[in-house]
């Protein structure tokens, strides 16, 4: 491999990591402050794969709104759902055991499943990318790259920065912190750990919906498309350590880079390298790369 | 009080001394299953033998569950390897002998169960939830990937294990009585070995392994042989599995049935060996149920909502499963009565 | 149309009395394809096709009424064995229609073949089926792995390519498909020069598109399906590789697909045993009866459904209804020509298609047919012992 085409896999490592995080950022926050195992959280990114997908039309139908003003409606309507459903189902999952919490959220996977088969069908879909940012950028002479993926890199960062900035610097970022530490403590100083469980399960929601809109014009819609991701985001949060963002922006680096150059340089072996991966570090590291927080 | 009323409810649970009512279930259940191959038709015994070997399967999970602490999320690992070992080591024409098929893949799950537990209980919680989960993949990847798995498509074998000539598991018939004989002799192995001195060393490790460690015990050893056990009835579930079907195929070894047979412990209720089986023939009845043409006509093709919201209510109304419900009951009903009757206020259950 | 169907349903009912005592019990047909999953439209488009064929014989063939029993294989190998026997066991159907996975098919073919039921394969490409695993009352309508890819590798050695990269999943269909396309490529001359696989069912392409970038080979052949088809075609042509290497593959590349891949499809060719705009007689009288029944155009995986009736009809018509004449059966399917939508096809030896392989280009929403790819293509059938 020549120090041109090495930079490009760099490029594609570094894109498929970050995308990579902004999905396994929601499950690390649900995960890690509320100690719920989430099985249906690739159902989420499903979700918002296939949000774009309805939704595109009827935005623009209805006022003319372009890409930007779909992601708007569709982060406002997981907000909600997203706290609907922490309000009417995982808010009683929070004393039970992590083997309840994974039978209870794999049901949930089939409804969600279903549901999906019952409203939009079992075709395959594609989402178009919105036309100012379907062009793409020369590298080289060897390849070109398509600007909107440089675009969701962008917005990976961005959200990766908004997320340290509020966990460190905010009231909010210092209870829901407080909160995964010492639920009984926090609420006993007055603080509704009720409401704060909610408005972080409505993030992690977000989280998750906002990258499968993101992902949809470079990814395909098709059933069981979340199965895949959420074995990839379990690694991912496994290897950064539960509960820690720090940690899963790391690890979503790391397995991006395993799988993108695993598959060049191993290709026998790709299947099975971020696994391989994972049972090192975690033989290394038993507890994952960073503590929570 | 309410620590006090756990532990009660732990002990008596655990029912050191054998339950005079349980034993004579479980022998009116096995006579029921005895029966089958007479009066039931070919799809029948074809259905009790499937449920039996998912029976087997789900004891040997329940053993590290919910006896040991330890939530394994690869079983299907060493499922998938005794079903392997079953087809590889079949000759291509004779029909091998059970004397040495059998064990001889029960020990390759036993032995993968060895390796792969000596390195994932270094790890603890969740963490050992991820690595089993990892090596369960690997696992699956040798076996889609390699010549030695024989590739995505799967791989048949073309005779069936025969013991001497009195017992050909080709038969329908024979492979259920079989398949009867193992099960039980699972459980009645299981059961003596929870009783033991080992079982209850288990049993301390699932409560409180700290406390274990603190008292001199070195729970590293008992937490390896638990998963060897473990690995190695998974293995013979496999074995069955294969010789029943003639057929392997990676999608044996793949997380979706590591997550089923996790359902099928979790539903029929943890810590009692009889939830493992409850819980298995629940899942395959309630599969049956929701996939039936007759009951739901057009509509069975999306069985998977059905299922996913019955999965859905049991775990959040029967908290400790199946097994869990004539203690319910009686809760429910005598707890409310005895209430009234001394004058206190009605608590939450 | 539609009076006619009428009018032999009315006939049929009439005659039904008078046949009277004589009435042939009906000839279950189980059907087991994916309802549910990745592959649930092709499911429902095989059983859609079956189905017209059958109704426009008046519900008969070979003079018995045609019932049929379902089950949703899932495309689970896992439990194909158990599925297969559902259908056998509890809905005691007489002939074995399905299915679309490969490793399930060939879980049924190994029951068919142990248990002698009539197993018609409506889509399942893999090799083994009319292969090591042939047997006299296994059928195929559809098409092994092997022969898109060897029709395409007869294109690309003509249109005079040296250098071609293949890409595909890491599974048994893609590892088929490619090795059909390599033989027949450097038959002719031409070199693979890297054979590229992602692990199945991983849909990130970027490293290895990049690797393909910088091999520079004079065209590519990528084997991948449904959502994973979708994101290559459109991943290809964002990388601009679209322009500078050629990308060429089996018709299932842009099948079903082009809605969702747009305009990144736009100009591909690929093989296939079926595409738009055949223009016969036959193919249009076909597209207009499906339009008419289901409200939408049929695809390939609709014609084989289709076929796979015909050849069922032609079987039990030999036999006039008797299963149990399981060599008359065989061997009138075997000499039959089976008038089928995509063109006339004959069957070998182990009971694949020999039919020709069209070369279709993307023209908008369809896949038009500028051609033959491969005239009467057999698959070589190794192993197969008929």
């Amino acid at each position: 491999m020549d120090v041109a085409t090495a930079l490009v896999q760099c490029l594609n490592a570094l894109q498929y990591g970050l995308l990579l995080f902004l999905v396994a950022s929601g499950l690390t926050l649900i995960f890690g402050i509320m100690g719920i195992i989430n099985l249906a959280h690739g159902s989420f990114y499903m979700i918002g794969a296939y949000m774009a997908y309805v939704l595109a039309p009827i935005v623009g139908a209805s006022f003319g709104g372009g890409f930007f003003a779909t992601l708007l409606v569709g982060v406002v309507l997981s907000v909600l759902f997203g706290y609907a459903l922490e309000w009417a189902f995982f808010s009683y999952l929070y004393e039970r055991e992590h083997l309840q919490q994974v039978l209870m959220t794999y049901g949930l996977i089939l409804v969600f499943e279903e549901l999906r088969s019952l409203l939009v069908g079992d075709e395959v879909h594609g989402v178009a990318t919105p036309g100012w940012l379907s062009d793409t950028v020369p590298l080289g002479g060897l390849m070109t790259y398509p600007v909107y993926r440089l675009f969701i890199s962008g917005v990976c960062l961005a959200i990766a920065a908004g997320m340290y900035l509020v966990f460190t610097r905010t009231r909010l970022g210092m209870m829901i912190r407080a909160a995964s530490c010492n639920r009984e403590m926090v609420q006993s100083l007055g603080i509704d750990v009720k409401f704060l469980y909610r408005v972080v399960f409505a993030v992690g929601v977000a989280l998750a919906v906002l990258a499968g809109m993101l992902a949809a014009p470079v990814s395909s819609l098709y059933p069981g498309m979340g199965n895949s991701v959420l074995i990839l985001c379990f690694v991912v949060v496994v290897i950064g350590g539960i509960g820690s963002v720090r940690g899963a922006l790391l690890s979503s680096l790391l397995v991006g880079a395993v799988d993108t150059f695993g598959k060049v340089l191993l290709p026998q072996a790709a299947g099975v390298l971020v696994y391989v991966f994972m049972a090192l570090i975690l033989l290394w590291k038993p507890q994952g790369l960073f503590k929570a927080g | 009080m309410e620590a006090a009323r756990f532990v009660q409810g732990g002990l008596k649970a655990r029912a050191w001394p054998i339950d005079r009512t349980a034993a004579v279930l479980a022998a009116l259940t096995f006579v029921a299953l005895a029966l089958v191959p007479r009066l039931a038709g070919p799809f029948g015994i074809d259905l009790v033998t499937k449920i039996m070997i998912y029976a087997i399967f789900a004891l040997s999970l329940e053993l590290l569950v919910g006896s040991t602490g330890l939530v394994c999320f690869g079983q299907a690992a060493f499922f998938g390897i005794g079903a392997y070992a079953a087809v590889l080591l079949t000759p291509p024409s004779a029909a091998p002998s059970l004397l040495w098929i059998l064990p001889a893949s029960v020990l390759c799950a036993a032995g993968a169960a060895l390796l792969i537990g000596a390195l994932a209980l270094r790890t603890k919680g969740v963490y050992f939830i991820m690595v089993t989960l990892a090596f369960a993949q690997m696992v699956y990847y040798v076996a889609h990937d390699t010549p030695l798995g024989g590739g995505s498509d799967g791989i048949y074998s073309n005779a069936k294990p025969v013991l001497g000539t009195w017992l050909h598991l080709e038969q329908p018939a024979s492979l259920h009585v079989f398949t009867l004989t193992s099960m039980a002799a699972v459980f009645v192995f299981l059961a003596l070995l929870l009783r033991s001195r080992f079982g209850r060393a288990l049993a301390g490790i699932r409560v409180n392994e700290q406390r274990m460690r603190a008292t001199g015990f070195s729970t590293y050893p008992y937490k390896l042989a638990a998963f060897v056990i473990s690995g190695a009835v998974a293995g013979l579930a496999g074995f069955l599995f294969a010789v029943k079907d003639g057929f392997v195929n990676p999608e044996l070894l793949s997380w979706h049935l590591s997550a089923a047979v996790l359902i099928m412990v979790l539903l029929g209720g943890l810590g009692q060996l009889r939830g493992a089986l409850i819980g298995a023939f629940a899942f395959a009845l309630l599969q049956e149920f929701y996939q039936s043409e007759t009951i739901f006509g057009t509509f069975a093709k999306h069985w998977h909502l059905g299922f996913g919201l019955t999965i859905i209510a049991s775990v959040a109304l029967l908290p400790h499963g199946l097994v869990g419900v004539p203690g319910q009951l009686r809760e429910r009903l005598m707890g409310r009565a005895a209430r009234r009757a001394g004058g206190l206020p009605d608590e939450p259950f | 149309m539609e009076k006619i169907r009428i009018a032999i349903i009315a006939a049929a009912a009439l005659c039904a009395p008078l046949a009277g005592a004589q009435t042939a019990a009906k000839i279950k047909v189980g059907l087991m394809l994916p309802a549910s999953g990745t592959y649930a439209s092709l499911g429902s488009a095989i059983e859609n096709g079956f189905k017209l064929y059958v109704a426009e014989q008046g519900g008969k063939l070979g003079g018995r009424e045609i019932e049929f029993a379902q089950v949703d294989d899932e495309s689970d190998p896992a439990k194909a064995i158990d599925n297969v026997n559902k259908l056998l066991k509890r809905d005691n159907v007489d002939v074995l229609v399905g299915t679309v996975h490969s490793g399930v098919a060939t879980a049924m073919a190994k029951v068919a073949k142990e248990t002698g039921t009539v197993l018609i394969v409506p889509n399942a490409g893999a090799g083994a089926v009319t292969g090591s695993m042939c047997a006299l009352n296994i059928f195929r309508s559809s098409f092994t792995n092997w022969q898109p890819g060897y029709a395409m590798g007869e294109v690309l050695a003509a249109k005079g390519y040296k250098s071609v990269v293949t890409i595909t999943w890491k599974y048994a269909a893609g590892n088929e498909s490619v090795g059909g396309f390599k033989e027949a490529f450097e038959k002719a001359g031409g070199k693979v020069v890297k054979e590229l696989t992602v692990p199945f069912p991983n849909v990130e392409f970027q490293a290895l598109l990049t690797e393909v970038a910088a091999t520079r080979p004079d065209a590519v052949y990528a084997f991948f399906a449904g959502g994973g088809a979708v994101k290559f075609v459109k991943d290809y042509a964002a990388a601009g590789l679209k322009k500078s290497i050629p990308l060429y593959g089996p018709g299932f590349l842009t099948d079903g697909t082009l809605e969702a891949q747009g305009a990144d499809a736009e100009g591909l060719l690929t093989t296939l045993h079926y595409g738009d705009g055949l223009g016969t007689a036959r193919d249009n009288a076909f597209r207009q009866a499906y339009a008419t029944a289901y409200k939408m155009q049929p695809d390939a995986y609709a014609v084989q459904g289709y076929d796979a009736a015909q050849m069922l009809a032609v079987g039990l018509n030999a036999v006039k209804g008797d299963l149990t004449k399981k060599q008359e059966f065989a061997m009138a399917i075997e000499k039959a020509k089976i008038d089928s939508p995509r063109g006339v096809f004959t069957l070998s030896r182990s009971h694949n298609p020999v039919q020709d392989i069209y070369l279709r280009q993307v023209v908008g929403k369809e896949n038009k047919v500028i051609g033959i790819a491969s005239k009467a293509l057999a698959d070589p059938g190794l192993g197969c012992s008929l």
